[in-house]
């Protein structure tokens, strides 16, 4: 669904939920996600609905994920070799909304 | 007679007190200067709230007791006129405290005002361990909380949002964007000015400006010794179920997020955010909820209160001006049910409106 425009760079490969994803060094992270397929990123917790990439600039925080055990924006993180990704981490709440 | 009541400022506290009279029957007319005026109605914390009210008044707590009682019927009544839903959730909140010596001191303050009210204000205590059995997620680095049974939230954009369509569709006249400039008091009613020199004639008028009345309610007879005071907030992405009560600095709304809040600065008419006082909010956010260090906020925000001296609202017919009404107070969303159901009575004069002399102008005599 989603190609990349320029192949152009040196490839690394990162892991999101233990799969390895292989993408371009410094390339956007959401975007690398999407490339690999991956277009819903978490599911709102509230609503239960999965959730998608949106505004690729920092503002709709609907691309969250894991890394190092912080919540971040996919769309404002660069890829880099080794980086490991995971959906969402629950952070202790564990019933509805 | 162009209208029976001329409202100036159609913030909450404006909207509920139209919403009341229109109940009455009574032809009303709305001025407001829009989200380029300072809005407590856009940036409050939406609590409806009764702990720490009144702790020198014991009038105060009453009045927010009643107010709070009124919220359940009040929220069912827009709910069902707008097929939206306010999130209205009155089953409680606390007041965390971090060390044991400001436990201790507010257990001391609130007995002295259950005392106060003849036995009659729920509270209770938590120590951590019973804290925990309500709010598992909270941290092992507090002393405990104050809870108190008749504490909640809304969510209080909704309630504008149903305030102001309501009012609307009920037969207020709602004029949108305007500065009212001046008020004057004619042999047939009060004159008011507004946009480029139009006018209004209205038998009543009501000032329900927020800060605006600083300038305003002297042209009508009132001190209005009103002042800003800034409070910061901001908000987490949306999670799942960290909390099941809101408390007077974290709550998590209907949306998920979890709302931190909030400094009382003393700035003036400053409504900008600081990085420091938005530090200091979460830091003390993160020692009560330890998960929310590796969560993102997405936003925040600042707004003005509208403080008097003694922090309690202002309900004041003008001397000088009989039918001119000062309505202030820096608790819109509590207080929005009282000032819907109770003050229209009052300023009608009827007899079964609610006993305000603790309110009036008059405390502020020395």
């Amino acid at each position: 669904m989603f190609r990349r425009l320029d192949e152009a760079g040196k490839k690394v490969r990162f892991t999101y939920d233990d799969q390895d994803i292989e993408a371009i060094e410094n390339e956007n992270l959401a975007a690398a996600l999407l490339i690999a397929g991956k277009t819903s990123l978490r599911v709102n917790p509230v609503s239960k609905q999965p959730r998608a990439p949106y505004c690729m600039m920092g503002a709709c925080f609907e691309c969250l994920v894991e890394i190092d055990g912080i919540s971040r924006q996919a769309c404002m993180v660069q890829v880099s070799e080794g980086l490991v990704v995971n959906s969402i981490l629950d952070i202790g709440g564990n019933e509805d909304v | 007679m162009e209208s029976e009541y001329a409202i100036v400022g159609g913030g909450i506290v404006g909207l509920s007190l139209a919403y009341g009279l229109l109940d009455l029957g009574k032809r009303v007319i709305i001025f407001d200067e829009g989200d380029l005026a300072f809005r407590a109605s856009r940036g409050n914390f939406g609590l409806v709230w009764v702990q720490g009210k009144g702790l020198k008044q014991p009038a105060y707590a009453r009045w927010s007791r009643g107010s709070a009682a009124l919220w359940g019927d009040y929220a069912a009544e827009l709910e069902e006129a707008t097929g939206q839903s306010l999130a209205l959730q009155q089953d409680g909140g606390y007041g965390y405290h971090l060390t044991d010596e400001a436990l201790e001191q507010e257990i001391k303050d609130y007995t002295w005002l259950k005392e106060q009210l003849g036995g009659n204000y729920p509270f209770e205590a938590l120590r951590p361990n019973e804290l925990r059995r309500e709010e598992p997620n909270v941290g092992t680095d507090i002393a405990g909380a104050v809870y108190h049974p008749e504490d909640g939230h809304v969510n209080s954009l909704r309630l504008f949002q149903a305030l102001a369509s309501e009012v609307r569709r009920k037969g207020a006249r709602f004029v949108p964007k305007v500065t009212v400039t001046n008020v004057v008091q004619q042999p047939d009613g009060f004159q008011l000015t507004y946009g480029k020199s139009n006018h209004h004639l209205s038998q009543k008028v009501i000032l329900s400006a927020g800060l605006g009345a600083m300038t305003l309610g002297p042209l009508l007879g009132f001190k209005a010794p009103i002042r800003p005071q800034r409070g910061q907030v901001m908000i987490t992405e949306k999670l799942p179920k960290l909390m099941n009560r809101p408390s007077d600095t974290l709550r998590q709304v209907d949306e998920g997020g979890v709302q931190i809040g909030a400094s009382a600065e003393e700035v003036g008419l400053d409504d900008r955010e600081t990085p420091g006082a938005l530090a200091k909010l979460a830091k003390d956010a993160i020692r009560v909820y330890p998960a929310l260090a590796n969560v993102k906020t997405v936003r925040s925000w600042s707004a003005l209160r509208i403080m008097s001296p003694d922090g309690l609202p202002i309900y004041q017919e003008s001397l000088t001006c009989p039918g001119a009404f000062l309505v202030t107070c820096h608790s819109g969303i509590t207080l929005s049910a009282a000032h819907a159901r109770l003050l229209p009575q009052w300023m009608e004069g009827q007899a079964n409106a609610p006993d305000l002399t603790p309110f009036s102008e008059d405390r502020f005599d020395v």
